[in-house]
């Protein structure tokens, strides 16, 4: 008896530790986001020593490398935000409605077919999407529209939208799949077609979520480096037309990272757009849950 | 009798807009597959001719123009199994403390928080969150080790999302029996758990490697150059790897025209690469599926 209890003591004492370590583990996101938010300050906090948050921020011109140098970021927030919203306008309806087609309307065996095609266009590689933008859409687009550069706001926004269409898609489809279905049906007999079924109930319904689909994907998209690197012509202006090469803020870290020298003020300056670029990401990502939380579909009742 | 031609009417009406929304619909579900099949048909039918033996299993020679891109390869490799290597244990024990240890309240919901905003986090950041803590501050200097370590991080996310659904698949009833006989927590969770779940787990393995080897601008700080004479002999070495050498391949090489096989070359085979692994986990997640 005495024997048992002591093992069953020994054995409750070891599953707290296991469960101890698990908890430790579970923090490592935690800890990992925030190790990235502190690097980023304190390697991107310097450069304001030389300008201002203001005139960082607002500043019109991105001459880092010129003597006196400018790092005004303006124009490469206005590529980013630029090219994020002319991705959406052909992400969003492209992806909402390719997940309404295949919660709504597609047959089993049809989505059997489309769903790994949407997953295999969010698995390819940025840089290889970024090289066909490149080499295949850019001399079409330069020939057909007789536009002096193929590699423009237009270019980088097209390829942009392919690459968040997968993950407006799939999350709007879990989003519609968990519309009740007796709302659903009751809609159906009071003699509503199966698309005004859609239009008036389900898509009210499911807005929340489709919403936090919408933002996760406008947020890949800004994020997005590889593509607008290679893609959206780096001109560090500000653009007045959808065919002029912009130069969003993730295409100057990455391109002109390897050239900055270590821990001189153009280091410094490329850390903190990292910084502008992590807020501007984290806000959406925050908006999102916020949405998803706050307007979470429960069941019938809540509507 | 007019009035029923009118009703009629508006019932054909409906069905009409309904016919045409379902038929836009459908145009906008293909589009996904023709872009996909665009893409692919141009990088095949100009790719598949730069591929042999020679340039699988040869370094490149002539300053890029000429040979293969075995040490790429070998780098992309190194690079994504060392990362999954970081990524999977974290990950699944992430996992199963959300999933089997933790009730929900303010700390669940701020370590979910954390794990969705990583994977939000944009790649470049991982980029130079890696230069700045594993390559400066670690001293690990450019290395597959810091390369592998930032995609790792990278991957952590994928890892703990595709666990925890697999982890939701397994039958409570399970746990429920194998606790009523007298087992602890943790050995239900290593003896029975674990075991069911372990298909999933692997099917989120793949898409973690796959998702690895195509990511360039993490490792483009912390692993990658574009040309070392030897193959990797340590993870303090620099590295060759596909996505950067693509990269620089096509937009800062010495002769851009005259590498473009050698660009559509690689690309493809970095394609087949990822694409061959998703569709494994693919196939593979729908057996589970039919089987269950």
């Amino acid at each position: 008896m005495r024997k048992g209890s002591k093992k069953g003591k020994s054995r409750r004492g070891r599953e707290r530790v296991i469960r101890c370590i698990f908890f430790g583990v579970a923090l490592a996101s935690i800890a990992t986001l925030g190790l990235i938010a502190l690097f980023l300050f304190v390697e991107g906090l310097p450069v304001l020593g030389k300008v201002s948050v203001t005139d960082f921020v607002f500043g019109k011109f991105w001459y880092p490398t010129d003597e006196p140098p400018d790092f005004g970021i303006f124009p490469l927030i206005m590529g980013s935000v630029c090219v994020t919203a002319v991705s959406s306008v052909i992400s969003i309806p492209l992806g909402v409605m390719t997940a309404l087609y295949l919660a709504e309307c597609a047959s089993a065996r049809v989505r059997e077919w489309v769903k790994p095609i949407v997953e295999l266009l969010a698995s390819l590689p940025s840089v290889v999407i970024g090289f066909f933008g490149m080499v295949i859409v850019a001399p079409f687009l330069q020939e057909i529209l007789n536009i002096p550069t193929g590699l423009n706001l237009f270019n980088a926004s097209l390829m942009l939208a392919f690459m968040s269409i997968p993950t407006i898609c799939s999350l709007s489809e879990d989003a519609i799949f968990s519309v009740p279905a007796e709302l659903k049906e009751a809609s159906l007999a009071l003699g509503a077609t199966h698309w005004e079924t859609i239009a008036r109930v389900i898509l009210p319904a499911s807005i929340s979520g489709i919403s936090t689909a919408v933002i996760l994907g406008m947020s890949r998209a800004m994020g997005e480096t590889m593509v607008v690197l290679m893609v959206a012509g780096g001109a560090a202006k500000i653009p007045t037309s959808l065919f002029d090469p912009v130069r969003p803020m993730p295409a100057s870290i990455a391109a002109e990272m390897a050239e900055a020298p270590f821990r001189g003020d153009h280091y410094y300056a490329l850390f903190a757009i990292a910084i502008v670029l992590f807020l501007f990401t984290l806000a959406f990502n925050l908006v999102a849950e916020y949405i998803s939380n706050k307007y979470r579909q429960v069941g019938a009742a809540t509507l | 009798m007019n009035r029923m031609k009118h009703k009629n009417g508006v019932r054909v009406r409906r069905k009409v807009i309904q016919g045409a929304m379902f038929g836009i619909f459908k145009i906008c579900a293909a589009a996904n597959g023709i872009a996909l099949a665009i893409m692919l048909y141009f990088l095949v039918s100009r790719g598949w001719r730069a591929i042999s033996w020679t340039f699988l299993t040869q370094p490149p020679i002539d300053s890029m123009t000429k040979g293969g891109i075995l040490p790429c390869i070998v780098g992309t490799l190194c690079l994504s199994i060392g990362a999954i290597a970081v990524a999977l244990p974290i990950g699944v024990a992430s996992a199963i403390y959300l999933h089997e240890y933790a009730h929900p309240g303010r700390i669940l919901r701020l370590i979910r928080l954390g794990i969705n905003n990583l994977a939000g986090v944009p790649s470049v950041v991982f980029g130079l969150f890696g230069l700045a803590f594993f390559v400066v501050y670690l001293d690990m200097g450019v290395s597959i080790l810091a390369g592998a370590l930032t995609l790792g991080a990278l991957t952590l996310p994928v890892i703990i999302g595709s666990t925890e659904e697999a982890l939701r698949a397994v039958p409570d009833t399970y746990r429920e029996a194998s606790l009523g006989l007298g087992a602890t927590k943790w050995q239900t969770i290593y003896r029975v758990v674990l075991p069911t779940a372990l298909p999933g787990i692997l099917t989120g393995t793949i898409l973690g490697i796959s998702r690895a080897a195509g990511e360039t601008a993490p490792i483009m700080f912390t692993a990658a150059v574009f040309f070392t004479p030897s193959l990797p002999t340590s993870i303090f070495d620099e590295i060759m790897a596909l996505p950067y050498y693509i990269y620089v391949l096509a937009t800062a090489g010495t002769d851009i025209e005259a590498t473009r096989p050698l660009q559509y070359g690689t690309a493809l085979v970095l394609i087949a690469l990822v694409l061959g692994l998703n569709l494994i986990a693919i196939i593979y997640r729908s057996r589970l599926r039919r089987g269950r």
